[in-house]
């Protein structure tokens, strides 16, 4: 056991070396409590997408986040793209004409609007920033486009450094279920929360001015998942996820091909370089 | 020096040309022929390794290019347009972003084994000058590139570096406009990055070519620190060189792939996802990794300018090394108390580099400038009055005692390293 101790304490150590403790960012204020970590299915070395789970968060992000919050580099197209929700190009097209697009000018001079195509972008649901304050109580709901890889939490000493050992990256998703399962109906003692605002455990500051955006129930599952708010929570943000990292799977799957290659290439290296010194010391 | 064998053409073709530009000859003495010393260990391969980043970097900055638009309004998500639609483009764009990251640790891992081995020492002074001012240009294109994806820590970092030029006494304002290209970060100031950006990496290969051309002057320095003295203390550089450096080179490729692969995001800022807003500042402004012991440096002095030139001193401090070393022996294997010190500060570094993460507040401050102290201590006070007062261990007649020596196992066998040598 101390040999397994000293050995992580000498990597530990050349890892800080290396990279001389390099501490991501952090969007959260002193004061909030750490986010517990969750289960992911697309986190760690062979982690992909739950194809119903991101339908579902897909479904949430439709029917309730998207009233508030825009996605402007989310094509309708990307519904069917490969390594997605998986849903078929007829599927997406028919997701694309429920919605009304803004194009033009035509041949009039006028702008028009028709039915959305797979081309199209997820329209906003405000014409600009100005007008989503005013609707908002002076807050500007973030675009989820890349929002997921956005957020994060300070791991802090040594938890950064394992960090790289055990590829933990879902600060982002951690901190976003953190805050969607961290409302409460009343904000502590001795808290005077401003006008507007709602009391939040993980927000910086606990005073978020998003009112608590799910309930059990809200929204109605066709296969039977439980409507909870904590399962809504785990399947928007995956879909979130897959929103700001649509090519994840494809970057991890290739990732363990590059591998498994430079593994064997590197072990037939050291042969052939044993091979060649074997005469001469050194 | 001269190679183990010269580069004789026998096809007529090549010995017609090679009479006019003998350049299959400059190869053959540089990379085929050449001397290399036997008893190089891993640490030597970075130089190598550092090639092959200069050159990834090079490749994946060209294509990335042809996606990105340096525009304040496009920039962002030209960006996102490479990472979600061009054709492995997450792909370019994490190898470059994270490229720069691993280019960094090995031009570190390179500057350490330097100053570890006596590598700036004569004759290799104007080597170690020129790798110096390969690792300011690195500095330089690392800064202007983490600015291009226009996200809050681009702009942000962008505004803090670029407003310490403003301490600068009388001309310090003027110099702040001129690199803005207005009255504050803006689009100015992105596409003149841009084009720096490109620039500079082109700069670097020139450096590098200098770089090489001195070591090919000069010969490798080797972890004893004793230059070879006949042809059997070194070896040719194919294969010996070529095998141990491209074994070197995927050992680093597998650690790259970890990061480029599995955790792409690591070494970045959660911030960056966000685009540029000049109206909102970030909590914490944190520079990437790589900057962070001279920015501990830099927060430590109360003093604008003073912090700035402090920032400056410790790359500046670099380039007199090989004069404040005053030690006759070359290499720290054969010196007890520099070892002692180079540990020392190699932890004072990563310390300010952990330092450089934190606020700047409280103890972190007071720590900063402790840490900051010594290490211009380090090379102002200690390395000078070292050569002087310490009394080094024996070091080996040649480069092939030394190394029959080691492998035969005990100490007594190495007869000739007993010698009464003893300098200092």
């Amino acid at each position: 056991m101390s040999n397994t101790m000293s050995f992580r304490s000498i990597a530990l150590g050349s890892l800080a070396a290396v990279l001389m403790l390099a501490g991501p960012a952090v969007a959260q204020e002193h004061g909030a409590p750490k986010p517990p970590r969750e289960e992911w299915s697309f986190a760690g070395p062979f982690g992909h997408f739950d194809r119903a789970q991101l339908q579902r968060g897909f479904q949430v992000f439709k029917e309730v986040c998207s009233s508030c919050h825009s996605a402007h580099l989310f094509a309708f197209r990307n519904l069917a793209q490969e390594g997605g929700p998986g849903f078929t190009e007829a599927q997406a097209k028919a997701v694309a004409e429920q919605y009304q697009i803004e194009d033009g000018p035509n041949d009039a001079g006028d702008m028009f609007e028709r039915p959305g195509r797979l081309s199209d972008h997820w329209p906003s649901p405000f014409p600009n920033e100005q007008a989503a304050r005013a609707s908002n109580g002076g807050a500007y709901p973030p675009d989820f486009s890349t929002l997921a890889k956005a957020r994060t939490y300070e791991v802090g000493f040594p938890g950064f450094l394992i960090d790289i050992v055990t590829q933990y990256q879902e600060q982002g998703p951690d901190y976003i279920h953190a805050l969607l399962n961290g409302y409460h109906d009343e904000p502590p003692e001795g808290f005077t929360l401003p006008e507007g605002a709602h009391y939040n455990e993980f927000f910086p500051g606990h005073a978020i001015k998003m009112p608590k955006p799910l309930s059990d129930g809200q929204v109605t599952y066709s296969d039977g998942t439980p409507e909870t708010v904590d399962q809504y929570s785990r399947d928007v943000i995956s879909f979130m996820m897959w929103l700001s990292e649509p090519h994840l799977e494809a970057r991890k799957r290739l990732g363990f091909q590059v591998m498994i290659f430079l593994i064997i290439f590197g072990g037939l290296l050291y042969f052939t370089k044993k091979k060649v010194w074997r005469n001469v010391e050194h | 020096m001269s190679g183990h064998a010269t580069f004789e053409p026998k096809n007529p073709a090549l010995k017609w040309f090679e009479s006019r530009l003998p350049l299959v000859g400059l190869i053959h003495s540089s990379f085929i022929a050449y001397p290399t010393p036997r008893n190089l260990n891993y640490w030597w391969t970075f130089g190598g390794i550092l090639s092959l980043m200069l050159v990834c970097q090079i490749l994946t900055g060209v294509v990335l290019v042809m996606h990105y638009t340096p525009h304040a309004t496009l920039a962002f998500d030209s960006v996102e347009h490479i990472m979600r639609d061009v054709s492995y483009g997450w792909l370019l764009r994490y190898m470059h972003a994270n490229g720069a990251s691993m280019f960094f640790i090995a031009v570190y891992i390179h500057m350490f084994r330097g100053l570890y081995y006596g590598s700036y020492k004569n004759p290799r002074e104007v080597l170690w000058i020129l790798g110096c001012i390969i690792y300011l240009l690195m500095m330089a294109t690392g800064f202007m590139g983490y600015v291009l994806p226009w996200g809050q820590m681009s702009f942000w970092g962008a505004t803090v570096i670029t407003n310490l030029f403003s301490a600068i006494p009388v001309v310090g304002p003027t110099i702040v406009q001129w690199l803005w290209g207005g009255f504050s970060v803006d689009n100015a100031t992105l596409n003149r990055f841009f084009s720096l950006h490109y620039l500079l990496p082109f700069m670097i290969a020139g450096v590098v070519v200098l770089h090489v051309w001195a070591l090919h002057v000069v010969g490798q320095n080797n972890p004893t620190g004793v230059e070879p003295k006949s042809e059997k203390d070194t070896v040719p550089f194919t294969p010996y060189a070529t095998i141990k450096d491209a074994f070197g080179m995927v050992c680093f490729l597998i650690f790259f792939s970890w990061f480029l692969f599995y955790i792409p995001n690591y070494l970045g800022h959660a911030d960056n996802y966000i685009p540029a807003n000049p109206l909102v500042t970030p909590a914490h402004i944190v520079p990437e990794w790589y900057y962070l012991p001279f920015y501990a440096m830099l927060r430590s002095v109360p003093d604008k300018l003073g912090g700035v030139l402090t920032m400056f001193g410790a790359i500046a401090v670099l380039f007199f090394v090989p004069w404040l070393d005053t030690s006759k022996v070359r290499s720290g294997a054969y010196r007890p108390l520099f070892k002692q010190f180079f540990w020392i500060w190699l932890a004072v570094c990563i310390g300010l580099g952990w330092l450089g993460s934190k606020p700047a507040e409280g103890g972190y401050v007071i720590a900063g400038r402790i840490l900051t102290v010594w290490y211009f201590v380090h090379f102002l006070v200690i390395l000078p009055l070292l050569g002087l007062f310490e009394k080094p261990k024996a070091v080996p007649a040649s480069i092939t005692e030394a190394v029959l020596g080691k492998n035969k196992g005990a100490a007594p066998a190495s007869t000739g390293a007993q010698a009464p040598q003893t300098k200092g």
